[in-house]
């Protein structure tokens, strides 16, 4: 039996068919081509198939695909706005806060989350909010700089 | 972050060709594939697509050690949707033979067992037969309907126990070479090796007092976390295409050719990004599984190992048993040096013990010293390198001694360091003699940072230091370098990119041309379309991939400066190129710029590449690096908190400070998980009871704090502009800082890794006088 | 292939229907942090997955003086923990759940999930049972009433039948002079199961000294969270002070029958179960004197929520 689901991903309507099994990361990589969740452990310890689900920070890795119905999600693939790369990603490059960038989506993703809520954090408000993210290549430094160096960009350009 | 820089004292030929006046060389970049990696858009291994693609999976033996009676796959084939099944059976006759593969030989017959067992299972997660179906889902039920007749045998799971006579044996057919002695009776050893420099004995004799310490440390993962993965598709024509997650395109070709039979050049492997590898994505696990399927199924295959498979059934590295005796004198002197190290192999030989036997006195400069190693079989999987390895292992017993000596003669630590330091001259146990080497500017770095200096604040806190070293390897880099009209170069590279060296090589290439990072463009191609390259492993590719690239880049400068010259209508010998200017050796007014005559290559004889293919082993030049690091330790939970860490390390010359940067921060991270909580956890029947990142227990960004470098730039007289590999060597000293960090802050001197809450805690209360009672 | 069919009901009794048709081939199914592992490690495999998060009933989050505090069952552990006037009230409710998973997690996970999946390990449990909150549970049969802490049975066993659900949590509003903490201790700072846990409560007198009455409760020690009636026993009508904690703790440490495995030793937990009722009861009579450490909270913590750990980083696990 498959099901028909509507949902919001990045702003755009999509309708797809699944499996009730497949989780939403199955349907995002596989069924509508958003490679950009990875999938590192499959059970939620490692943040890399981060998305935001009603505004919400989620392990797409633990959610029904079927669940998305009616809900909208944002993807690492809907980050970037259209006039460019969001201070997040910018600063990420920046600050060389990536190696081999496998988990730097999850990062993204959380990253934008906390900021969306907290556009303000301490440097261990950062660290406690990514302590799901894992990230084996750079021992966290760069990254927790650059989410703090985006905060900061992001109130400058508010104040504007 | 301070960059210390050090007067060169030792200059080589080449370096005077290049200006000391960096334009790019220690700049910061964007690195190259940066916007693909943080929008998503970079394709990784397991976002390969392909029309027609099937998914596999793979059967795992559910026991350390049994013999396999019989398979039946009669079912899985049965079951709608699975279009191949496959066992070891179909990998074809095996002749054994011993295969070179780049990076060491191995006996064909085991590396076609590790990727499909044949006649015995040898550890938990073994794979046993694969399937392929239209789907992940129908694939694992597949694999639930092979029916496999184990005949369960005992398990072998202590390093110490597997070496005695009369353990249970892996291999029947397996004799130790006993420093090149075949043993009579079949072991679990397989290897005796030894090193050794001066008298031992006469050493020992002039010791005010001698240290005899025992160490332990468990079987550790790499932790990266992208899973393996491997798409391969078989065509009719008999060649077969490989997409996969490795550290090198070439490697896998190598390998999946030994293991199929087939000659390397019917093989094509496309590299995609990689998600991490640390020395464990250089084995092959599925790729000749995802090949033979597809050659089954005659459609392409996909295999994506999940997280627990990756625990199970891919190389971690060894847990080992070191015993260390080492004399020294009151004044700090050491005097004598013996180890004896024993690493596990897992179920195949060939742990990296020689590493650690190269590794653990190479810090000093010793006299006498013998060292033993021993490669040992245990039911476990087959270990792979991880960074640096083998010397973490080897450092973690060495340098807590060295703490112990320190204590004893009443000697600061980093100054009974560089007491026996090692400097350019000295000789290392296994015959190696330094060239310019930066030990002791680590130490004198380290002792100048205000971390060193700084008071410890609050009870049942420690700070500990410790030192490391990874010698760093050369081997062989191919690069290919195209002009463009537009004035910038295509860089064609095989060594795959895990952590932003596309931009640390075309770095080098721009600083030769005079161009800026930017107008580099590199790439990582696949094993048809680029000389052969070695695997990106061994911190050798901003090293040796780098030399290539600036090899090709004076091949377009000599090219580029014929193409003026037959502007000018001059012999090229009247043209001289710096800094990407091209100019009339006499006439001042005769000057052209790279990107100006990029414009005119038409006119002056058509396009200009560059290339150069080299074999640079013997100039890559070892590093080391000091460490401290302040711990809390909670003394009724045994909990180590880490406050404050600071880095030091010679790195020759920081091509992108930032990634060197990243280099030692991300090495600081793996050994204080590997310090403090991370292990492979076996239960008596040899099954892994922590197969996952909850369990295993890597540190999250809570457990760690900001990590200080300190990079220092001794130059590697080996390398135009001094790079030193830089990625291996800061994993080596935090475990031993962690241990003497945790001695001061807690008085208990601890020799088994991990060094967890459980241990430190029963470390404090028997210290009490109030064992826990295990009962 | 094995089909597993969804359902997403909107009412209770649509619910109730389902699992009285299927019963135990149905899976109830609120933050999915369990279940869907368990389905795709083939270690449960249901013919039907039944979504609660759309019954109003077990998304019922709200307090009231007389009616005190009301959990549905699928609210997840962050809006708990945002929720204005709960961490003032029931703050060893709120150490658990802000430290349940990581951030991702909280946000799916839920007290009702925590409870029937019956994990020895929940740290959602033993708070709830020190704060002494009743299960209604819902069934074909009619509802019924059940303290937690004789809700688990044993690891992965509730005393829920087949065709039952958990509803809400129902605890009654905490008198004055009282205060509860939760602690568990993990080798890491987050992102692991309790090696062992504690929570305690304690209501004071007026004098703010005597202990009028107590409770505590352990994870992680036994095959199933454990409330240890004698030691809140022994703190009855006694001053409060560290001697007394000490007895209280022993007394844990003797009810407590832990295993040894990868997670930790048996004499490891014994030993922190003294650890942590030491702890817990200085940070219950800390509170409950309306004192000392607010409940943690999260970084993105909106409404009146607190903000950050306080202490900084090192303050969040023993």
């Amino acid at each position: 039996m498959k099901l028909h689901v509507k949902t919001t991903i990045n702003g755009e309507e999509f309708e797809f068919l699944c499996e009730p099994r497949e989780s939403l990361l199955e349907v995002l990589r596989d069924r509508l081509g958003l490679t950009g969740s990875k999938e590192g452990c499959n059970n939620g310890n490692c943040g890399a198939c981060n998305v935001i689900l009603d505004g919400r920070l989620v392990n797409s890795c633990l959610v029904f695909a079927a669940e998305a119905a009616g809900r909208a999600i944002t993807t690492i693939e809907g980050i970037q706005g259209p006039e460019g790369l969001h201070p997040l990603q910018e600063k990420f490059l920046e600050h060389a806060a990536l190696q081999c960038g496998i988990c730097t989506p999850g990062f993204i993703v959380a990253a934008k989350a906390l900021l969306d809520r907290n556009p303000d954090p301490s440097e261990a408000e950062v660290r406690l909010w990514l302590a799901g993210n894992l990230c084996r290549c750079t021992g966290y430094d760069k990254i927790v700089r650059a989410v703090l160096e985006a905060a900061k960009s992001t109130a400058v350009v508010m104040e504007k | 972050m301070a960059t210390v820089k050090t007067k060169k004292t030792t200059k080589s030929k080449k370096a005077s060709q290049i200006p000391v006046r960096y334009r790019v060389i220690g700049t910061r970049p964007i690195r190259h594939d940066g916007v693909d990696k943080v929008t998503g858009r970079a394709q990784y291994g397991a976002d390969v697509q392909l029309a027609g693609l099937l998914h596999g999976g793979i059967l795992r033996s559910p026991h350390a050690h049994a013999r396999i009676r019989s398979i039946d796959t009669g079912k899985a084939a049965a079951l709608p949707g699975v279009k191949a099944v496959i066992t070891s059976a179909d990998i074809g006759p095996v002749t054994d033979r011993v295969v070179d593969l780049g990076e060491g030989a191995t006996r064909l017959q085991h590396l076609r067992d590790n990727i499909l067992a044949s006649g015995k299972a040898l550890y938990q997660g073994h794979a046993v037969a694969a399937v392929a179906a239209t789907s992940p889902h129908i694939a694992q039920e597949a694999l639930r309907l092979i029916e496999v007749d184990y005949e369960v045998l005992p398990p072998v799971l202590d390093l110490r126990e597997a070496m005695e006579a009369g353990a249970p044996l892996l291999h029947e057919d397996l004799h130790t070479d006993d420093l090149g002695t075949k043993s009579m009776q079949p072991s679990n050893i397989a290897k005796h090796l030894r090193f050794e420099k001066g008298d031992l004995e006469k050493g020992f004799k002039k010791a005010d007092q001698i240290f005899e310490r025992e160490f332990l440390t468990s079987m550790v993962h790499q932790g990266y976390i992208e899973p393996h993965n491997a798409t391969a598709f078989w065509n009719a024509d008999g060649r077969l295409a490989i997409w996969c997650s490795t550290q090198g395109g070439f490697t896998v070709r190598q390998q999946a050719a030994a293991i199929l039979d087939l000659p390397v050049s019917s093989i094509k492997v496309i590299p995609m990004e990689i998600g991490g590898g640390f020395g464990g994505k250089i084995h092959v696990y599925l790729e000749p599984v995802a090949a033979l399927l597809s050659k089954k199924s005659g459609k392409p295959v996909k295999l994506v190992m999940d997280r627990a498979e990756v625990f199970e059934a891919t190389g971690p590295t060894s847990g080992s048993h070191i015993q260390v005796k080492i004399g020294a004198r009151k004044d700090g002197r050491i005097v004598a040096a013996q180890a004896q190290l024993a690493y596990e192999a897992g179920a195949f030989p060939g742990s990296l013990v020689v590493c650690g036997m190269m590794c653990i006195f190479a810090p000093y400069d010793l006299e006498h010293q013998r060292i033993d190693g021993y490669d040992v079989l245990v039911t476990k999987p087959k270990t792979a390198p991880y960074r640096a390895p083998g010397a973490t292992n080897a450092a973690f017993a060495s340098e807590t001694v060295l703490d112990e000596i320190a204590e004893w003669a009443g000697i600061d630590p980093l100054e009974i360091r560089r007491l026996n330091g090692a400097k350019e001259g000295t000789r290392r146990a296994d015959g190696l003699v330094y060239p310019r080497i930066g030990f002791l500017e680590t130490l004198g770095a380290a002792r100048k940072h205000p971390h060193a200096s700084a008071p410890l604040e609050g009870p049942n806190r420690g700070r500990g230091v410790a030192s490391g070293f990874w010698f760093n390897v050369g081997l062989k880099s191919s690069v290919t370098a195209a002009v463009n009209s537009d004035g910038t170069v295509s860089l064609t590279e095989g060594t795959p990119d895990i952590g932003g060296t596309r931009t640390s090589v075309a770095m080098q290439l721009a600083e030769v041309l005079g161009l800026a990072a930017a107008d580099v463009k590199p790439q990582v191609v696949d094993t048809d379309s680029v000389g052969y390259n070695d695997v990106t492993g061994g911190s050798r590719v901003t090293f040796a991939t780098g030399l290539a690239a600036i090899e090709a880049a004076r091949d377009i400068e000599r090219q580029m400066a014929e193409r003026a010259a037959r502007l000018w209508g001059v012999p090229a010998s009247k043209v001289k190129a710096a800094g990407g200017v091209y100019r009339h050796a006499t006439d001042s007014k005769k000057k052209i710029t790279f990107k100006e005559l990029a414009a005119r290559l038409d006119e002056t004889g058509g396009p200009v590449v560059g290339k150069a293919s080299l074999d640079t082993s013997a100039s890559a030049g070892g590093g080391f690096g000091t460490h401290i690091v302040d711990v809390e330790v909670d003394p009724e939970t045994g909990k180590v908190q880490i406050l404050r860490y600071t880095a030091v390390q010679d790195v020759g010359k920081a091509i992108h400070p930032s990634y060197v940067e990243g280099q030692l921060q991300g090495g600081v991270a793996q050994g204080a998980g590997w310090a403090l909580n991370e292990e492979y956890f076996y239960d008596d029947q040899g099954r892994l009871a922590n197969a996952s990142f909850l369990d295993y227990r890597m540190p999250t960004a809570l457990d760690l704090p900001m990590i200080d470098t300190v990079l220092v730039e001794v130059p590697n007289p080996g390398h135009p502009f001094g790079v030193r590999g830089v990625g291996e060597v800061p994993i080596v000293p935090p475990p031993a800082a962690l241990a003497n960090a945790i001695y001061r802050a807690a008085g208990v001197r601890l020799r088994q890794l991990p060094m967890n809450p459980g241990r430190v805690l029963e470390a404090i209360l028997t210290r009490d006088g109030k064992p826990p009672s295990k009962a | 292939m094995k089909a597993v069919m969804y359902a997403c009901p909107q009412s209770l009794d649509e619910a109730v229907g389902l699992f009285a048709q299927r019963g135990p081939r149905a899976r109830p199914f609120a933050g999915g942090t369990d279940l869907i592992v368990q389905i795709r490690e083939g270690k449960k495999e249901p013919d039907l997955v039944v979504d609660l998060k759309r019954i109003p009933e077990l998304n019922e989050l709200s307090f009231q003086p007389q009616r005190g505090l009301v959990i549905g069952a699928a609210v997840p552990c962050s809006q708990i923990y945002e929720h204005g006037k709960i961490a003032g009230l029931y703050p060893g409710l709120i150490d658990a759940v802000s430290l349940i998973g990581g951030i991702q997690i909280q946000n799916r996970a839920t007290l009702g999930g925590n409870l029937c999946n019956a994990s020895p390990a929940a740290d959602g449990v033993p708070p709830l049972i020190v704060h002494r909150a009743a299960c209604r549970i819902r069934g074909p049969r009619g509802e019924r009433t059940l303290p937690v802490e004789k809700v688990c049975a044993g690891p992965g066993q509730t005393a829920l039948e087949d065709d039952e659900i958990l509803v809400s949590f129902h605890l009654p509003a905490p008198p004055e002079r009282s205060g509860a903490r939760y602690l568990r201790f993990i080798p890491r700072n987050e992102m692991d199961i309790a090696v062992a846990g504690a929570a305690s409560y304690l209501e004071l007198e007026k004098d703010r000294q005597t202990i009028r009455g107590a409770r505590i409760a352990l994870a992680a020690v036994a095959p199933t969270p454990l409330l240890v009636e004698e030691a809140g026993g022994c703190l009855a009508g006694e001053r409060a002070g560290e001697e007394l904690f000490a007895r209280a703790a022993a007394i844990c440490r003797e009810a407590a029958r832990p295993i040894s495995d990868m997670r930790g030793a048996a004499w490891q937990r014994r030993h922190l179960v003294e650890v942590l009722v030491k702890r817990t009861l200085q940070g219950a009579l800390q509170r409950a004197r309306g004192g000392g450490a607010s409940p943690q909270g999260r970084p993105g913590g909106v409404n009146d929520g607190p903000q950050g750990r306080p202490g900084g980083v090192k303050e969040q696990d023993s």
